[in-house]
């Protein structure tokens, strides 16, 4: 495979001209004929209990076909990533007793347009007794915390098998563990021990296309779902799920998506838009408002990571020891996966021969975070590469000298106890520099990764 | 007023393909009447130009051009399945399923060229969408006339399947022993930042970044994810919070009026450089290039801030109330 005919050329992207011209087809291009929209009404507070849901007056709204409730949901509970073992299912489609968080959809209007909708939001009588939320990490992860789990505790149980990755069995733990070598002996020879405690902020994936999605009942009893994600499988068998039905018996079609960055992995509104489209046999559409965008649909998490780093007088990093906190916001969805991904990667590009990791996936009241590009591994790259700067400073040290001494290498072993067979850092630092201009001593220029 | 200038860096990787596995790929290929390629992908296309870098791998590995392909996608009932477009996984995943499919389509072609041309499918090759007997340019038929008459002379039909799946690691409870991902792309930026210590605006005048990408399918769409990724990241760095008051509710973000995203003007000069290390792990060495670009610019950032004002800002996004703060600080302990 050394020479090739197509591949590495600058092919034109057959897409370009479509979206450049405003021919791409997108969902909000699709309509069925009798097609009704979704408005839902959302929570007002962070956390309560719902007293009152009074409906009546807003179904007799004219144009108002259905308020979709609690009661219309054949199976409530669900996870999104329950086809990878994660679980118990912690998240209803619409809550029936309990708010989690500001914008959490409650219940749903169907309606001829979205201004009908909008107007029967207004004469719906809801009242919500408003609990203490919780919002600071450091804060829920105390006995003293208000607990927001139904299993009692303000974190995700990793380690007994509900995580998708340990077996199942094992003794739960409210973190995910990696120890490798002997973290304390390591400590003991530290010439210096470097901390640093670093915050990501919650972000917006900002898509041109804010989520939007068209469910149509079909004659045979099937459900046909056109919608702008990213995982048109995790789609169905979520929707599958809820509706109680077979997964063979729903389309899920996802042509060309205005952009995801991972804010359209999540089914995070289709299960909604299912429901609604089968209480009331027609097709409905929902295209959620930039403000949704902003305050309902998922952000990247806020991740804490606090590192602790022996440190020998080269410079080598002997041993680590992290605490990783990550703000799942009020239910799991992803964050599980992403804790344990970012654990996996908290030895950076770097020979770590020793360390200990503990990732906490904790709640909190907010919308709930997920995915996003570069998902569990952006807030590692953050911390690992101003401790570096830190470790540089420290031992006096030029702070890209420092990476080369540090970069992993082949037939070294990961942190996970994985041999490394395609490190490629110090090479890649060695074209940066020369991109930047940067004359690099010649013992610089020597290294490798292969040895 | 004054202008600090810094100049920082990061390095990183970036694991290519679901965590810990098990996220399987599958197509089906299969040939039209008139000669043309039908590939079925449940994948989708975001506006990353996946459609294009399918069609290209699919080309190169029959040995046609890529405008031969007609790529068929995101539809749960006319594609086989596919884990999904994440993770930096399909361009990865779904190569390995294109190219074991394209095996099956070019025996088919060879088989049936060599009834049509009277010899072995051994000595025929296919090549820019000509099946050639090995060594003699000149005698060959084309592969739509092989495609073609399988159909209509041979009564055979012109399909392949392929399947690829990088098997699901379990993990050690106690130790995290696994193996999590298939292979690690990597990358090192350098930026210089000017800092106005009046008004605390970090300024971002040039970037100097590396990304190993394993291998190029397509340099154009390559270039659109670096560029893309880095003005994504440098939002991150400077501007973007949904929570300003983090944990705070207050003053969440509710439109683009609060919410600052970076926009043309705010773009540096970027001199950028792809290289490959071709992976084992997959059939051409490509390794995911999609997220890794936003990772590497908001510490390079932080780093040549850090450089700048002699103070390190831990916490995202370097709002200009933080950098006053930070020289605020230093101020004090200077005075001390």
């Amino acid at each position: 495979m050394s020479s090739f005919n197509v591949l590495g050329k600058p092919v034109v992207n057959v897409q370009l001209y479509g979206h450049v011209t405003g021919s791409t087809q997108f969902i909000d291009d699709i309509s069925f004929p009798g097609m009704l929209w979704i408005k839902a009404v959302r929570s007002p507070v962070p956390r309560g209990i719902i007293k009152k849901l009074d409906t009546k007056k807003a179904e007799r709204l004219p144009g108002v076909v259905k308020i979709v409730t609690s009661k219309d949901v054949p199976n409530n509970m669900h996870v999104n990533m329950a086809v990878v073992g994660i679980g118990p299912p912690d998240e209803p489609v619409l809550p029936d007793k309990e708010v989690n968080y500001k914008g959490e959809a409650i219940c749903l209007v169907v309606a001829r347009d979205e201004e009908t909708a909008l107007k029967a939001i207004e004469l719906i009588d809801l009242e919500i007794e408003e609990l203490p939320p919780v919002l600071d990490m450091e804060e829920a992860l105390k006995p003293s915390s208000p607990k927001i789990k139904p299993w009692n505790s303000n974190t995700f149980v990793f380690g007994s098998g509900m995580d998708g990755a340990t077996p199942p069995g094992g003794q739960g733990r409210p973190y995910f563990l990696i120890k490798r070598g002997n973290v304390d002996e390591a400590f003991n020879k530290a010439r210096h021990i470097v901390e640093g405690s670093y915050l990501i902020s919650p972000i917006e994936h900002a898509p041109i296309e804010p989520h939007i999605c068209v469910a149509k009942p079909e004659p045979d009893g099937r459900l046909t779902i056109y919608t702008a994600t990213q995982a048109p499988y995790f789609v169905r068998d979520n929707v599958a799920t809820i509706l109680n039905m077979p997964p063979s018996k729903i389309r899920v079609v996802s042509p060309s998506v205005g952009g995801g960055f991972g804010g359209k992995v999540d089914p995070e509104f289709e299960m909604m838009v299912a429901v609604a489209a089968m209480a009331v046999k027609r097709p409905v559409k929902w295209r959620w408002t930039r403000e949704e965008e902003f305050t309902v649909s998922t952000t990247r998490p806020a991740v804490k990571i606090e590192l602790q780093d022996s440190v020998s007088d080269e410079g080598l990093i002997l041993g680590r020891k992290a605490r990783l906190l990550h703000d799942a916001g009020a239910y799991s969805r992803t964050s599980p996966y992403g804790v344990i991904k970012a654990c996996f990667n908290l030895s950076g590009p770097y020979n770590i021969p020793n360390v200990e990791y503990r990732g906490y996936c904790v709640f909190t009241n907010r919308q709930p975070s997920s995915a996003m590009r570069g998902y569990g591994v952006f807030e590692v790259s953050f911390a690992i590469e101003l401790q570096m700067d830190r470790i540089a400073k420290t031992c006096g040290i030029d702070p890209l000298e420092l990476r080369f001494r540090n970069a992993y290498r082949n037939n070294q072993i990961s942190a996970s106890g994985k041999l490394i067979d395609d490190a490629y850092l110090i090479e890649t630092m060695r074209e940066a520099a020369g991109l930047a201009g940067i004359n690099l001593p010649e013992h610089l220029l020597k290294m490798s990764s292969s040895g | 007023m004054v202008k600090l200038r810094g100049r920082g860096l990061a390095a990183i990787n970036y694991p290519t393909g679901m965590n810990l596995g098990g996220d399987p790929s599958q197509t089906i290929i299969f040939a039209q009447p008139d000669g043309r390629f039908v590939m079925c992908v449940a994948s989708v296309e975001l506006g990353q130009g996946l459609r294009t870098a399918l069609a290209q791998i699919a080309a190169e590995s029959i040995g046609i051009d890529p405008e031969q392909i007609e790529v068929r996608f995101g539809d749960t009932e006319m594609a086989p399945h596919d884990t999904g477009t994440f993770a930096s996984r399909t361009t990865h995943r779904m190569s390995n399923a294109i190219f074991a499919a394209a095996q099956e389509i070019k025996q088919i072609i060879l088989d049936v060229a060599s009834k049509i041309m009277e010899t072995t499918p051994s000595d025929l090759e296919i090549s820019n969408g000509k099946v050639y007997v090995k060594g003699v340019p000149d005698k060959f038929v084309t592969v739509q006339e092989v495609v073609n008459k399988a159909q209509f002379v041979y009564n055979t039909p012109v399909v392949g399947k392929g399947f690829y799946v990088k098997p699901k690691s379990s993990v050690d409870p106690d130790t995290g022993e696994a193996d999590p991902h298939s292979t690690m792309a990597h990358g090192c930026t350098i930026v210089d930042v000017e800092v106005d210590t009046e008004t605390g605006i970090v300024t971002v005048t040039d970037v100097y970044t590396v990304y190993e990408v394993g291998r190029i399918v397509n340099k154009n769409l390559v270039e659109g994810q670096i560029i893309g990724g880095l003005v994504m990241g440098l939002g991150a760095a400077l501007t973007e919070t949904v929570y300003p008051r983090y944990p705070s509710l207050d003053y969440q973000t509710t439109s683009f009026q609060e919410y600052v995203l970076p926009t043309a003007g705010d773009v540096p000069r970027i001199r950028y450089k792809i290289i490959e290390n071709p992976t084992a792990t997959n059939v051409f060495g490509i390794k995911g290039v999609g997220e890794m670009v936003v990772n590497s610019i908001a510490p390079a950032i932080a780093n040549a801030v850090y450089n700048a004002i002699g103070v390190q800002i831990t916490e995202l996004p370097i709002t200009p109330e933080k950098v006053l703060r930070a020289l605020e600080q230093k101020k004090e302990v200077t005075n001390k």
